[in-house]
């Protein structure tokens, strides 16, 4: 637990250094249980896999150190960066669907209208809602027979399709879902930038005769872009972890062809229980993710930059 | 138009203004709202119905028999009692450290110990559950609610920590002040002075934790065993195991998530106001 009272020795300091007044209040009662708490369930376990991934351990057999052999395999290993090739194109689209229909839902629901609240708040009940339930009810609509889906497009003339049956239309099927359920999470996050743009540029644009389009090009879509940043950054993060959905509805398959880095990792640590090697698929996976969020961060700081040159 | 616009026909255009933008956001509804309505349409059902070609949407005879099986076949008293404890325990533990910690924090101004949360939002759940799972293994605690009540703290703290950081920054710090110069200790004045002010952010905290620990499905799938399962678990239990008809499997998943729909229409605007803040501040 050494990384515990490391962080409670820093707070310590901190306080002494920030608060020099003598009436300065001993804050840091107030933060050792929680950080006793996410030392034990967080920290802990964030060690414990970098020590178990440089071990090779299936369970139920000997334990022995391996060193970096469970990273070699995964650098070898097919399956992976399948699942990883899989894990981005799951990622990109489900991130590029909500954060455009997010922005259209924002763009609406930022005006007044009769029922907006009320409709508003229908609108964020997928994001709320138990993903296991929601991904249950969405198989049976996509099931080819019987499914309500394909009668719809039977309806508008288009034949039958064969959604997470299939293995070519079994990703953009779970981005569907993904995308419905999540589309409210950017909306609430861009209706928070609107909600904070200036009136006058749009007056004086009005004066100007600028249509509707050119005023969202070139003033709304400037001011909100660092909310839509964000809003990129969050849902990436999310949907690259994206782990219910998927299990529920396809376990991977059909064969592994909607297997994530996720799915993958779970069957390997829990289904053979190779502990050694899971752990070290966690470790990279959790690279992977710091690496991307690290990336968006950079990006989301150079579009505050322009905004304020543009300005 | 000849003449600058009267009052009357601009009234006017804002009316059709409105009525457009109305349609507009009955469009955007529709896929959350029709695929509700069709949820419930699934539970309540026969087999017969349910595989009807056309589907049908309203049947002539309501299966209400669904829900009564779903509970007298599959133990969902149970699951249910199980989801309550966990979530229950895990919710309130998270709030008795996490509002004292997030108070802390704010005052300390001490931005690593938010970094830590941001880092543990990133982290991906399965990799908590390897290691917790052998230790939960070690400590011969499998078969009982305690894995599940502990390893939902990893949803829970993180969601109350974070949320009451940014409550506390926002709440004024002259009362506070005043009352440790009158002589209070500081627990004294973080119960009697900031606690009472910040009730309104502790009730975001509380329903959002509450959801999310709900919600949760991962942990339960490798912690649960047959009497411990939270009901997310036991809706998928019945999905691959024990029977493929419609009708009841459709009614426990509406089981399932239905109290959580119920608090977000009530708690509305909390939620809205806590997610954006954690959104917004997530970056």
């Amino acid at each position: 637990m050494a990384s515990v009272s490391i962080e409670t020795a820093r707070t310590e300091t901190d306080n002494k250094r920030s608060k020099p007044s003598r009436l300065a209040p001993n804050y840091w009662p107030f933060v050792v249980p929680a950080l006793i708490v996410i030392g034990a369930v967080i920290v802990f376990p964030w060690v414990f896999t970098l020590w178990m991934s440089v071990n090779s351990w299936t369970l139920g057999q000997e334990q022995t150190f391996a060193g970096l052999d469970n990273y070699i395999r995964l650098a070898t290993d097919f399956r992976f960066w399948e699942s990883l090739w899989h894990t981005l194109i799951f990622t990109v689209l489900a991130v590029v669907a909500p954060l455009f229909l997010g922005t259209l839902a924002a763009l609406i629901f930022d005006a007044q209208f009769p029922l907006r609240g009320f409709l508003r708040g229908v609108f964020v009940m997928p994001m709320m809602a138990t993903p296991v339930a929601i991904a249950l009810v969405w198989t049976m609509m996509f099931h080819p027979q019987l499914g309500v889906l394909n009668y719809l497009l039977s309806l508008v003339g288009i034949g039958p399709q064969e959604w997470i049956y299939n293995r070519y239309s079994v990703i953009p099927s779970l981005v569907l879902v993904e995308t419905w359920q999540w589309t409210p999470l950017i909306m609430l996050i861009v209706l928070g930038g609107l909600a904070s743009l200036p009136r006058e540029p749009y007056e004086s644009a009005e004066i100007d005769g600028a249509n509707a389009w050119q005023k969202f090009r070139y003033l709304t879509l400037p001011m909100i872009a660092p909310f839509l940043m964000i809003g990129v950054i969050i849902r990436a993060i999310d949907a690259i972890k994206s782990f219910d959905i998927i299990y529920a509805m396809t376990q991977g398959g059909p064969g592994t062809a909607s297997e994530t880095i996720n799915i993958y990792l779970y069957n390997t640590a829990f289904s053979y229980y190779d502990i050694g090697y899971g752990s070290a698929m966690a470790v990279v996976f959790f690279v992977i993710i710091v690496a991307l969020s690290l990336v968006l961060m950079m990006v989301r700081a150079r579009t505050n930059w322009s905004d304020m040159e543009t300005r | 138009m000849e003449r600058p616009l009267t009052k009357r026909p601009l009234i006017r255009r804002k009316t059709l203004d409105r009525i457009g933008l109305l349609f507009a956001a009955l469009v955007m509804v529709s896929p959350v709202v029709l695929f509700f309505l069709w949820m419930i349409s699934l539970s309540l059902k026969y087999e017969i119905d349910n595989g009807a070609y056309p589907p049908i949407l309203i049947p002539e005879n309501f299966a209400w028999s669904n829900y009564v099986q779903v509970f007298r076949e599959n133990n969902f008293f149970l699951y249910f009692w199980n989801s309550v404890l966990v979530t229950g325990a895990a919710t309130l533990l998270a709030l008795i450290i996490g509002v004292p910690a997030g108070y802390g924090i704010a005052r300390l101004k001490a931005e690593k110990a938010a970094i830590v949360i941001m880092i543990a939002r990133m982290t991906p759940g399965l990799s908590f559950l390897i290691p917790l799972f052998l230790l939960f293994q070690w400590l011969n605690l499998l078969g009982t609610l305690w894995p599940q009540i502990i390893i939902h703290l990893v949803v829970t703290v993180p969601i109350v920590v974070w949320i009451m950081i940014g409550y506390f920054e926002t709440t004024p710090m002259e009362l506070e002040e005043a009352a440790s110069i009158d002589g209070a200790t500081p627990w004294q004045v973080f119960r009697l002075v900031a606690l009472p002010i910040a009730k309104p952010g502790i009730v975001v905290a509380f329903i959002l934790a509450l959801i999310f620990s709900w919600n949760n499905f991962v942990f339960g799938i490798v912690l649960a065993s047959r009497t411990t399962r939270t009901l997310p678990v036991a809706v998928y239990n019945m999905l691959s195991f024990e029977q493929v008809s419609w009708g009841p499997l459709a009614a426990a998943a509406l089981i399932v998530t239905l109290p959580v729909l119920v608090l977000t229409l009530f708690a509305q605007k909390q939620i809205v106001a806590g997610l954006t803040a954690g959104a917004v501040k997530g970056g």
